[in-house]
């Protein structure tokens, strides 16, 4: 569990930054790997794309979507935080962050189905 | 809601850091009881030997901070009712600070590392020079000012994860001191203080989780004095100062 020292909405805006960042760098070399497949293996990138437009698959991809707008989205936030003039509402921003990677990875699962 | 004929299930931190243990005590319930009000009614009917520390009661000394139900909390203003959870209080020592017995922690590190941040102030005149002017409404005035209640309580450095995780970090009341000193018109060595807060242990670990600013119980904010430091840092290395 959460201890009670951390459950406030910066504390948790940093988690979600360190998990997604985390998430994001495992999901990369995997990226690479499957890219990297057009010139080598043009017929396993195929039956590889073919395999993505399962709906689970899909739906994961919406996730993967919401990970990588809520790390850009917080990323900025921060580093407003350390290069721009002091701003004291960062919950707000923080919120705000959170608020448009809900938006994009929506209008990404939109797209999808 | 306790009644005052109510018990409060009070545990309470025993003993050393590795071999000390929580002992349950039962504390009469009163009206407008304070965290400090239980342990001081233990230590004075339950248990005299129970090691705590506070002073002045009102929160001005800084001295009585402790853990309570798992938070940062300076015990004479925290209020019972407050922070009660059923009918139970769970009192510990504060946390990132070594242990000397039961409440008590030592407060060294935490004040070597106030001196590490060269949170001190660098003269400039002696006493035979004129009392110098200070305009209170120029912006760096006013950036000093916002760190200047602090009481050293060590209430923001329980609460901050970066100093659990890296003891060499100076964290959150150094860093704002320092960020207070840097902008005091009268300090004379602003180049000492950047030198002191980026280097290891220093501004640049700030993880920004905020929980400095949340559990300040004069509602400063430490993560403001470090967004600070780290701009004035990087603006004097680009500046090739340092």
């Amino acid at each position: 569990m959460i201890r009670p020292h951390r459950t406030h909405p910066l504390w948790l805006a940093y988690f979600l930054h360190r998990l997604s960042g985390l998430v994001l760098a495992l999901f990369l070399p995997l990226h690479f790997y499957v890219i990297s497949l057009a010139l080598t293996q043009p017929e396993r990138l195929d039956g590889f794309l073919r395999w993505t437009e399962m709906p689970v698959v899909k739906l994961a991809e919406v996730g993967l979507v919401f990970l990588l707008a809520v790390h850009i989205f917080g990323g900025l936030r921060l580093m407003a935080l350390e290069f721009l003039p002091w701003s004291g509402r960062q919950k707000t921003l923080a919120a705000s962050a959170l608020a448009v990677s809900f938006f994009v990875s929506l209008t990404f699962f939109l797209r999808a189905v | 809601m306790v009644t005052e004929k109510e018990n409060l299930d009070v545990f309470v931190w025993r003993g050393l850091a590795e071999t000390g243990r929580f002992e349950r005590y039962e504390v009469p319930a009163q009206d407008s009881q304070t965290i400090l009000d239980v342990v001081s009614w233990i230590q004075q009917n339950l248990d005299a030997t129970l090691a705590y520390r506070f002073a002045c009661r009102v929160g001005m000394c800084g001295s009585c901070a402790m853990m309570v139900n798992g938070e940062p909390r300076w015990t004479c203003r925290t209020h019972v009712r407050k922070v009660l959870r059923g009918n139970q209080l769970k009192i510990a020592p504060l946390r990132n600070l070594p242990v000397i017995r039961d409440l008590a922690t030592d407060m060294d590190p935490f004040f070597d590392k106030w001196v590490a941040a060269e949170g001190h102030h660098h003269p400039t005149r002696t006493r035979d020079d004129a009392i110098e002017a200070l305009d209170p409404q120029s912006p760096e005035r006013r950036a000093a000012n916002a760190g200047i209640e602090c009481i050293n309580c060590a209430v923001c450095y329980a609460a901050c994860d970066t100093v659990a995780n890296n003891p060499d970090f100076l964290g959150p009341a150094a860093l704002q001191r320092a960020w207070t000193v840097h902008n005091d018109a009268r300090d004379g060595d602003q180049p000492a203080i950047l030198e002191a807060v980026s280097g290891k242990g220093g501004c640049h670990n700030c993880h920004s989780q905020g929980s400095c600013a949340q559990y300040c119980p004069n509602d400063l904010n430490p993560m403001t004095a470090i967004a600070g430091l780290k701009r004035a840092s990087v603006k004097s290395f680009f500046k090739r100062e340092r």
